[in-house]
């Protein structure tokens, strides 16, 4: 299987104007992250806000500019790529939105809409009709929802739309930007085994950013975990799931406990809120909340350290015995 | 699989009318614009007598059965002049209107979507123009080229153009930050494209709404203007030169400024409440429905 | 006696295409100093529902039928006047969305003080009184944090704020329409704690909306699910997740990510949609996405005692019971 996407120690940089008491400065939304989707397989991004991760997927989509590291697609380096020549690739690299209904142009009908790809990439010899009619079946609508408008179809549906809309050009790499947020538990697994089963038909590679670990469990090869636009941890999901390392793996995975007033929780719970990007704590940026924090981590950033249960930056991960973890 | 049960939807079109007409204010601005724009289109068939023929025996005499609104000082049938009237405001008020919004929309989208440098220097042009009161700038564009219809047109689109100019340029900066433009740029949608497409259409609804609601301002300008001898040259009536020589003759008759200031309050009324009913219909439209 | 007591509640919302009737038939109650969780999807009638008792309906609504008792007293035939003087001091609530709920160009601190308006206190009591609630729900700095604006604080603060502030007169009743729903989850179980901890202490009851199975399953004593306007099942939170009795309680709690033991390619899903409120189809809510539909379901269900304190509406359970 070889490697579609490769991110390498990427940094996404905005500039922060400055005013009268305050000096011009930058922020690292995403400061760093390095990380390889394979052909055909799904990654999950995951992170809570202020994480970076919707800056990121932005990012390879080419929406937003990389400052410094390197993304490539095949091969081919993407970032500072010119949009003429980029433009050839949103073939290939398509992104899904999080407002669902939002990112529908809303004086367009829904065949318009799923088939601007074509008339943006000049391919207006193809029959149009013909293919909405065959994307809107690929993602479970009727026919008859092309000619409704993004105010008449509700936001599961418009979800749809958005998922038909990426497919349009027979796409390689997807990037779905919380998918399933706002959307009723009864029917999330709708778009997952939607994506889940165009996967399959298609060999699709599949990059999902959400903030739902249990979301991601189900559906990706591989998951990340971002915080204050770094990994703190990364590897394949069953492993990150059957034995997290970093302590912010361990909260999130805490923080969304099954529906079950008995069930004994390993409760890691995080003081504090999220500190600001605009002013990163020292050394391992994860210690003002960390509750296993010790002197080393308000001093010490710690390295990515890449091993068999996956990869992670923390001075004191939890080490795994018997299915129970201890925090070293 | 999917939810098909929402209903059948109207056509856009159907849909606005439907609610115009529920709401009696629309209802009301509603008829007397069509009114308006019936009397003026069938101005020839309407009208009584020619609005230009003397009969001076006749002269300023009050309403009668003959003569609904009177005669004017050289014997004219004043509701002749009203109805034809008619027809030159709104010859002025459409292509004024009309050429406000084409070049208004152009730089305004220009403003608001593309480079700073550009947004300042086309503001500026809007605050220049701005700045200049419309009846000296009638005054110094009549001084190089005489009074006429066509200079009344000139001088009011291009004093309206940073009306329009400013509303495009506004709603094109919130819509450059929306979602579904971000999802066009993703699939390579280039920036021509973009503003044709996308932003263009979602501009035009509440236009739409501004310039009915100005086309009163028009006409009053040009009233206005004809009124100070600056417009249409006798003996093409207009309202405004009605309510000139009413102004002159009020001493003898009140009648002629009454029929000049008639149709202009009927005009304000209608289109602003026209213009009031349609935002709210537009508005929420544009907002989208759904909701639980 | 319970804090509120509603009986048979039904809410219809007059639109152009007909009568949407939001709220048939509900029937709950929220006993003293307990916390009640209500759960149920889009279009399940909970906004309706908490708009009914707090007396707050959209124009086009009406009470079709039913009683809402607060503490023994009818609280649906209470004039507006009547309302407000309840509103913040025996009622109050917290909002979904906590950019949106204080006022943008007041400071916090002129915010808290402001709504203890009734009370016969100094500014300083009042301060003072502000400062302890603040800490109360883990603001760090109170003192100088009252000086500050909304848009300076983070949304997590934003809503410990709101829930200071309805805390503050100590109410008989908090309702609290998916307070933490816009918040990240590491956020939200400290705030479901603390919210836990305020409760014990003050001694209020809460009505607790969500769709958040697990955070209702960690905080609520009793849980009512509602679907398309019907409150399909109650109980205490031990019966109704461990044991549910309604077929729609089984697979919303299969299809919780939270719930999902084993990895899975086809995660479960309920198919179809709510059926349309102004043009309602007979019998049980939710026959057509039951897998156990059957012929007796043409009837609308009766709510039947799977055990004592747990009811549903569904005609199976009867059948089981019997059997």
């Amino acid at each position: 299987m070889s490697a579609l996407l490769e991110l390498n120690d990427v940094v996404v940089r905005f500039g922060v104007r400055g005013g009268l008491f305050r000096d011009a400065g930058s922020i690292d939304a995403v400061s760093g992250v390095s990380l390889t989707i394979d052909e055909g397989k799904t990654y999950g991004i995951v992170g809570e806000s202020g994480s970076g991760k919707t800056t990121l997927a932005r990012a390879v989509a080419g929406l937003h500019h990389a400052s410094a590291g390197s993304i490539r697609y095949r091969g081919q380096e993407l970032r500072d790529l010119p949009e003429a020549q980029f433009r050839k690739l949103r073939r290939e690299i398509v992104m899904m939105f999080q407002d669902p209904i939002g990112s529908l142009s809303p004086r367009l009908s829904i065949k318009s809409l799923i088939t601007e790809p074509f008339r943006i990439q000049g391919m207006k010899d193809r029959d149009l009709d013909a293919e909405a009619r065959r994307l809107l079946a690929m993602v479970g609508l009727p026919p008859e929802f092309a000619a409704r408008y993004p105010y008449q179809i509700s936001g599961g549906q418009a979800r749809r739309v958005g998922v038909a809309r990426a497919l349009a050009l027979d796409p390689k790499l997807l990037i779905a930007d919380e998918p399933t947020a706002g959307l009723d538990v009864s029917i999330q697994g709708e778009m997952l085994n939607l994506l889940g089963r165009l996967q399959d038909e298609l060999g699709l590679a599949i990059m999902i950013i959400t903030h739902n670990l249990n979301v991601v469990r189900h559906i990706t090869d591989r998951v990340g975990i971002m915080y204050l636009g770094k990994l703190v941890e990364e590897g394949d999901t069953d492993t990150v799931f059957a034995t997290p390392q970093h302590p912010y793996t361990l909260a999130l995975l805490a923080a969304n406990p099954e529906p079950d007033p008995d069930a004994q929780l390993m409760r890691i719970e995080l003081q504090g809120e999220p500190p600001s990007i605009l002013r990163r704590p020292k050394g391992c940026e994860f210690h003002t909340r960390c509750p296993f924090a010790q002197a080393s981590c308000s001093s010490q950033m710690p390295d990515w350290q890449v091993g068999d249960a996956g990869a992670h930056r923390c001075h004191f991960p939890a080490v795994w015995t018997n299915h129970k973890a201890v925090p070293a | 699989m999917t939810d098909t049960t929402m209903p059948k939807p109207r056509s856009e079109l159907g849909e606005i009318l439907y609610h115009l007409v529920r709401d009696p204010l629309g209802l009301t601005g509603l008829v007397i614009v069509v009114l308006i724009l019936a009397s003026a289109l069938f101005a020839p068939w309407i009208a009584p007598y020619d609005p230009i023929a003397l009969n001076v025996p006749d002269r300023l005499q009050g309403p009668s059965g003959a003569h609904l609104m009177g005669t004017d000082q050289l014997g004219r049938d004043t509701f002749s002049r009203v109805i034809w009237g008619g027809r030159v405001a709104l010859q002025v008020a459409l292509p004024t209107i009309g050429g406000a919004i084409f070049f208004g929309l152009l730089l305004g989208m220009i403003a608001g979507y593309g480079p700073k440098w550009l947004d300042n220097l086309i503001v500026l042009l809007f605050d220049t123009i701005r700045s200049f009161p419309t009846v000296m700038f009638a005054l110094a564009v009549v001084a190089l080229v005489g009074p006429s219809l066509n200079t009344v047109i000139v001088v009011i689109m291009v004093t309206s153009i940073p009306t329009y100019g400013r509303v495009v340029r506004t709603l094109t900066q919130s819509l450059k930050e929306a979602e579904f433009i971000t999802a066009e740029k993703s699939l390579g949608a280039s920036t021509p494209r973009i503003m044709a497409v996308h932003i263009l259409p979602n501009v035009l609804g509440p236009l739409a709404v501004l310039a009915a609601m100005d086309i009163p301002t028009v006409v009053g300008l040009e009233a206005g203007l004809s009124f100070l001898g600056m417009g249409v040259k006798p003996p093409t009536p207009s309202w405004g030169s009605l309510l000139n020589d009413g102004y002159n003759l009020i001493r003898n008759t009140p009648w002629l400024i009454i029929a000049g200031g008639i149709p202009l309050i009927l005009t304000t009324i209608g289109f602003t409440f026209l213009g009031e009913a349609l935002r709210d219909v537009v508005d929420p439209k544009l907002r989208g429905k759904g909701g639980k | 006696m319970a804090v509120l007591d509603i009986q048979g509640l039904s809410v219809s919302y007059a639109t152009p295409r007909g009568e949407l009737k939001a709220l048939r038939d509900v029937s709950m109650i929220v006993p003293e100093r307990k916390i009640v969780g209500i759960v149920g999807e889009s279009g399940c009638g909970k906004s309706t529902l908490i708009s009914a008792i707090i007396r707050l309906m959209a124009p086009n609504a009406r009470v079709a039928a039913g009683d809402v008792m607060f503490r023994g007293e009818d609280l649906l035939g209470r004039s507006a006047a009547q309302m407000r003087g309840l509103r913040g001091t025996e009622i109050s609530m917290v909002f979904q969305d906590p950019m949106q709920t204080h006022n943008p160009v007041l400071t916090v601190g002129r915010q808290m003080m402001d709504i203890q308006y009734r009370d016969r206190l100094t500014k300083a009591e009042k301060r003072k009184r502000a400062t302890e609630m603040l800490a109360l729900v883990g603001i760090p700095d109170p003192e100088a944090r009252l000086n500050q604006y909304p848009f300076e604080f983070s949304g997590g603060m934003r809503q410990r704020i709101a829930i200071a502030m309805a805390l503050m007169a100590k109410p008989s009743l908090l309702i609290a329409d998916e307070p933490t729903t816009a918040l990240d989850a590491t956020l939200e179980v400290q705030i479901i704690k603390r919210l836990r901890e305020l409760q014990d202490d003050i001694g209020c009851s809460i009505l607790f909306i969500s769709h958040h199975l697990g955070v209702i399953a960690e905080l609520c004593d009793e849980v009512v699910v509602m679907y398309a306007g019907e409150v399909i099942e109650a109980g205490s939170v031990r019966d109704v997740f461990h044991t549910p009795a309604h077929p729609y309680t089984r697979a919303l709690l299969e299809c919780d990510p939270g719930h999902i033991r084993e990895k899975t390619r086809n995660l479960p899903t309920i198919p179809g949609s709510i059926p349309d409120l102004v043009n309602l189809p007979g019998g049980c809510v939710f026959a057509a996405r039951c897998p156990q539909r059957h012929a007796a379901c043409a009837v609308r269900p009766e709510p039947q005692f799977a055990s004592p304190g747990h009811r549903a509406a569904c005609h199976l359970i009867k059948a089981e019971v019997r059997a």
